[in-house]
């Protein structure tokens, strides 16, 4: 067992005295804190949004059938245990929107970007404490009130976690369109303020607080995945609040920026000029790099937790870097592709499809070193590292299905339908949550001095993965076969009846999954308090993170900051005596320094 | 009540699974091993799952195309659309074996390298000659399917040929009506503000081209090998007419028409052959989330020979046979005071209600 336990109670605290309860846990400015308080809500946002997706799958495996479980949760909503179709869509908008923001985006970046930007670079904090203490109580905020719109009379939001108007604009379309949607655009214009005033506090502590010798080229991958999603966080949330902003102006001002020429609850409106187009147009420019602010940091704990345990330099360290670069860039100018069958100019579609189809290049880049780093490793099964590999797998599985929705030729008959919600889920959903699960399982040594329970984790994997190919994976069948998403049931289609089969099995494969989560919850909490006493650097990982006391204190470093002398990543080097040398360990005379 | 014995159930199930993890590490801890430590039976156990879990992925892909690829739609029931199925086999044709190749590499290397005391991993950071590779293989493969992919893109939203058949598809919430332009081949004008109940689509009776429309609710019919386009409206929120077996979508949107033309190629009978299903029927879906009753939002399609489609368009009744001649008059001057009454000026009937059916077109020029 670890002989710096001894230590941890006088490590605790030792740079600011003895802070209370209040300011050690509940308004703390301490980055490993606020990393902990991103994980713990973004944990309990995900079972919420995985509760509402049952709910619903439910519905779609056996449509029409009572279940006394969805009268209990939902009432009025599901009367005599049927589910509305209004509720129906509701649950899909709210299930979308957690997953989509409170927990692949605020918590995932929330987590790891606090928790590894400061003990990672080598500084004391972040930038500013105190905004990063804001950036939490904004998220936080918004996922209460992102909650508490499931519980009002009219309902929560209904128009798809997009919110196109004139959909989301007009309660007389449907019943979410009223305070429901007024909730929803509070919540996330008090996420963006949230995710704006963390990614400023992460460039700004990338920039400017790296320990002496961590240069840029020096950092670790995760590093750099977080320091480009902070960019283009910045760059591309302030549109999405004023697409948000001109949604609110047209719901409560009266102005026209997305209506026009509406006939609907017996009367013509009076806006004209305005286009909902416009509204797809600033909401995709958000929207598609958010695909990528989610994928980045997952991308990154993955490329530091398979170089560590395959015992491997991660291949191709700057490959790596110039590839999420190009993604980061090619995303900003690729948002078209969600609207190829809006009508627009099909001239500007080719050059989509054309910029779209250019992100498979860096993205097979990265699979391609993935694969060369794994090559000829010595592979540690740590649960982190089962997940790691488990997200190569989706992130291969999803990404070759983006080249078929890239062309815009092929897009005409699967836009909208099952097979982009597989795409997707797959892509983004199960990477994103593998890469977290990933980071949670390799860094909880670092956030609560414990370790987690292996033999649970393995299993939460194996589950976890089998559910999530078993949900996803038909999903491109049923939309090859022309079933639109968002549909409450396909019963009024006799030309569907063949898949539901399929459905079925979808909904008990998503049950398993949610039964996988509960051993991930049990083992996360019951390890916090009886997990074994983590070692100072467990994985035997050359990172700077560990080179902190077990449970570092505010401040990361008793002594002084240590000093950098070669990148992250000189794993089983010929000539050194481990198969491991940490950062801090100065090149020996005639040493080569790689990178 | 059985949802309380539910909810009691998963509380001990936690806590069951709680004990049971804690006698587990009790146990492992008197064994004198660390319930944490990744052992070296571990790294054997997962890994030779690795081998086993993943040969059983790709088998199950094999499998769902063996039992669900019968689902997929038919080949495709209009011209352009056969030259979109091309492309898809292609497109399959590339990503299937690299998604077997880079799978089987993942696997093996997942299985073959996990860790033993007695090995070492090679120190291999980078080679630019590997990266060169994977970085110009993929290029030129999606630069090729670039080209071939904008080559169909091009085909199918080029202009509609001259004869091509003039329908509009107007979409609210929650159903569908079609409007045939009639023997001159051109739509009258319409504008939301003209709606009434006798004149659910709005169209302006003023306007000549209208006499001869033809409004059809219920099924759309359609003359093989005739080109029609399709001209979209939707006077609420957005829809989209998504007509799957004929490789057709486009968005209707209001405030603005939108286009796509085709040329159905099989019939409905023909169609039913080739299914071996007596009831098959071409559909017209919603595919663009509009509400409650988005889910049910739906026409059939009817494609039959021309003689067939010209008698059932004949006994369906013109625009101004519908309106009767008493009533457009009192329609048209209610609308006309209702206008001038919005305080709008005459101007907002050309500039924001009226909808120039010919010329607002931004698809497919
Ligand atoms: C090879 C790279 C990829 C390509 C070419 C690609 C292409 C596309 C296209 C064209 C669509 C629009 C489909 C439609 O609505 O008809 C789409 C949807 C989507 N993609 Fe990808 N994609 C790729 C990778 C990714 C990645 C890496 C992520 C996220 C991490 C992602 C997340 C999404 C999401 C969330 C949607 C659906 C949004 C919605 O409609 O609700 N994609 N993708
Ligand atoms: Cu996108
Ligand atoms: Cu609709």
């Amino acid at each position: 067992m670890s002989d710096h336990a001894a230590h941890e109670d006088h490590a605790h605290h030792h740079h600011h005295g003895k802070p209370d309860f209040w300011t050690h846990y509940v308004f703390s400015q301490d980055h490993k804190m606020i990393s902990k308080q991103f994980l713990i809500t973004a944990i309990i946002m995900g079972f919420i949004g995985m509760a509402l997706s049952m709910l619903f799958r439910l519905q779609l495996g056996w449509p029409g059938e009572s279940f006394g479980i969805l009268e209990t949760v939902l009432g009025k909503w599901a009367e005599g245990g049927v589910l509305d179709p209004n509720m129906y869509l509701a649950l899909v908008t709210i299930h979308g929107t957690i997953i989509v923001f409170m927990v692949l985006t605020g918590g995932l970046t929330g987590t790891f970007a606090n928790l590894l930007i400061p003990l990672q670079v080598g500084a004391r904090d972040m930038a500013s404490g105190f905004m990063n203490m804001l950036s939490y109580w904004f998220f936080l905020a918004s996922s209460v009130i992102m909650v508490g719109s499931l519980f009002i009379e009219t309902g929560p939001a209904s128009a798809g976690w997009t919110i196109y108007p004139p959909l989301s604009a007009l309660p007389e379309a449907i019943p979410g369109s009223g305070l429901g949607m007024t909730l929803w655009l509070v919540s996330i214009a008090l996420f963006i303020v949230s995710s704006l005033l963390g990614g400023i506090n992460y460039i700004v502590t990338i920039i400017n607080l790296r320990t002496k010798g961590m240069s840029m080229d020096r950092m670790p991958l995760t590093m750099w995945a977080i320091f480009i999603t902070a960019i283009l966080g910045l760059l591309s949330f302030p549109v999405l609040l004023s697409a948000a902003l001109l949604l609110i102006f047209d719901r409560s001002f009266g102005t026209s920026f997305y209506l026009s020429d509406i006939f609907i609850g017996g009367q013509a409106l009076e806006h004209t000029g305005g286009s909902p187009i416009l509204y797809e147009h600033l909401f995709w420019f958000l929207g598609h790099p958010e695909v990528y602010i989610i994928l980045l940091p997952a991308l990154g704990i993955t490329s530091e937790v398979i170089s560590t345990m395959s015992r491997k330099p991660i291949f191709g360290y700057k490959a790596m870097v110039l590839s999420m670069l190009a993604i980061a860039f090619l995303s900003f100018i690729v948002w078209g592709h969600h609207m190829f069958v809006t009508g627009m100019n099909p001239f500007l579609g080719s050059v989509f499809t054309f910029t779209t189809l250019l992100v498979a290049i860096p993205s097979a880049v990265k699979v391609f070193n993935y694969l060369t780093t794994l090559w000829k490793g010595n592979i540690v099964y740590s649960p982190a590292m089962m997940f790691a590999i488990g997200m190569v797998s989706t992130f291969i599985t999803g990404g070759l299905t983006g080249i078929i929705l890239g062309d815009s030729a092929l897009d005409i008959n699967v836009h909208d339908t099952y097979f982009v919600v597989a795409h997707f889920h797959i892509v983004m959903g199960a990477s994103a949550i593998f890469g977290m699960f990933a980071g949670v399982y390799h860094w909880f040594p670092k956030m609560y001095g414990k370790m987690m329970n292996k033999k649970m984790g393995y299993a939460h994997f194996w589950l976890t993965v089998v559910s999530v190919y078993g949900v996803f994976f038909p999903m491109h069948f049923i939309g090859l076969s022309g079933v639109p998403r968002r549909y409450y049931s396909n019963e009024a289609f006799p030309l569907f009846d063949a898949l539901q089969d399929i459905n079925v099995s979808i909904s008990l494969f998503a049950f398993l999954g949610g039964i996988a989560q509960v051993i991930f919850f049990v083992n996360f909490f019951y390890s916090i308090f009886r997990g074994t006493k983590a070692t100072k650097n467990p994985w035997h990982s050359n990172a700077l993170e560990w080179t902190t006391e077990v449970n570092p204190g505010h401040g990361n470093w008793e002594g002084p900051i240590p000093t950098v002398y070669r990148w992250a990543y000189d794993y089983s080097k010929p000539g050194a005596n481990e198969d491991f040398i940490p950062q801090t360990v100065p090149l020996k005379e005639g040493e080569e320094e790689v990178h | 009540m059985i949802n309380l014995l539910i909810a009691i159930v998963i509380v001990l199930a936690i806590l069951v699974l709680a004990k049971v993890a804690r006698v587990f590490e009790l146990s492992t801890e008197l064994k004198g091993e660390n319930p944490a430590e990744v052992t070296e039976a571990d790294n054997k156990t997962q890994s030779t799952l690795f081998m086993v879990m993943g040969l059983a992925y790709l088998v199950f892909v094999v499998y769902s195309f063996v039992a669900w690829g019968k689902h997929l739609l038919p080949p495709a029931a209009s011209e352009h659309g056969a030259e979109i199925d091309n492309l898809m086999g292609i497109s399959f044709g590339i990503i299937i074996p690299m998604f077997f190749i880079t799978h089987l590499v993942l696997i093996f290397f997942a299985y073959s390298y996990y860790h033993r005391k007695s090995r070492t991993a090679t120190f291999f950071a980078h080679s630019n000659k590997l990266e060169m590779i994977w970085t110009v293989v993929p290029t030129i493969v999606l630069t090729t399917l670039i080209i071939y992919g904008l080559t169909v893109w091009h085909d199918v939203t080029g202009p509609e040929p001259d004869d091509a058949m003039e329908v509009e598809l107007y979409a609210k919430q929650f159903d569908w009506t079609a409007r045939y332009s009639g023997s001159d081949n051109v739509l009258g004008k319409s504008g939301y503000r003209l709606i009434t109940s006798e004149n659910p689509l709005g169209i302006s009776i003023e306007d000549g081209a209208s006499a001869d429309d033809k409004i059809v609710r219920g099924e759309l019919h359609l003359p093989v090998g005739k080109p029609v386009v399709f001209k979209f409206h939707s006077r609420d929120v957005l829809h989209s007419a998504y007509m799957p077996h004929f490789r057709l979508q486009m968005n209707c949107v209001p405030g603005m028409t939108t286009q796509f033309h085709m040329v159905p190629k099989t019939t409905t009978k023909e169609m039913r052959q080739i299914t071996g299903n007596d009831e098959f029927d071409y559909l017209l879906l919603c595919n663009k989330i509009c509400g409650g009753a988005h889910y049910n939002m739906q026409m059939n399609i009817i494609v039959e020979s021309e003689e067939d489609y010209a008698a059932w368009l004949a006994d369906k009744k013109t625009f101004a046979e519908s309106m009767g001649a008493a009533p457009v008059v009192e329609v048209a001057e209610a609308v006309q005071t209702e206008v001038l009454e919005e305080g709008a000026e005459e101007v907002s009937v050309e500039d924001g209600a009226v909808v120039e059916t010919e010329e607002t077109a931004p698809a497919g020029h």
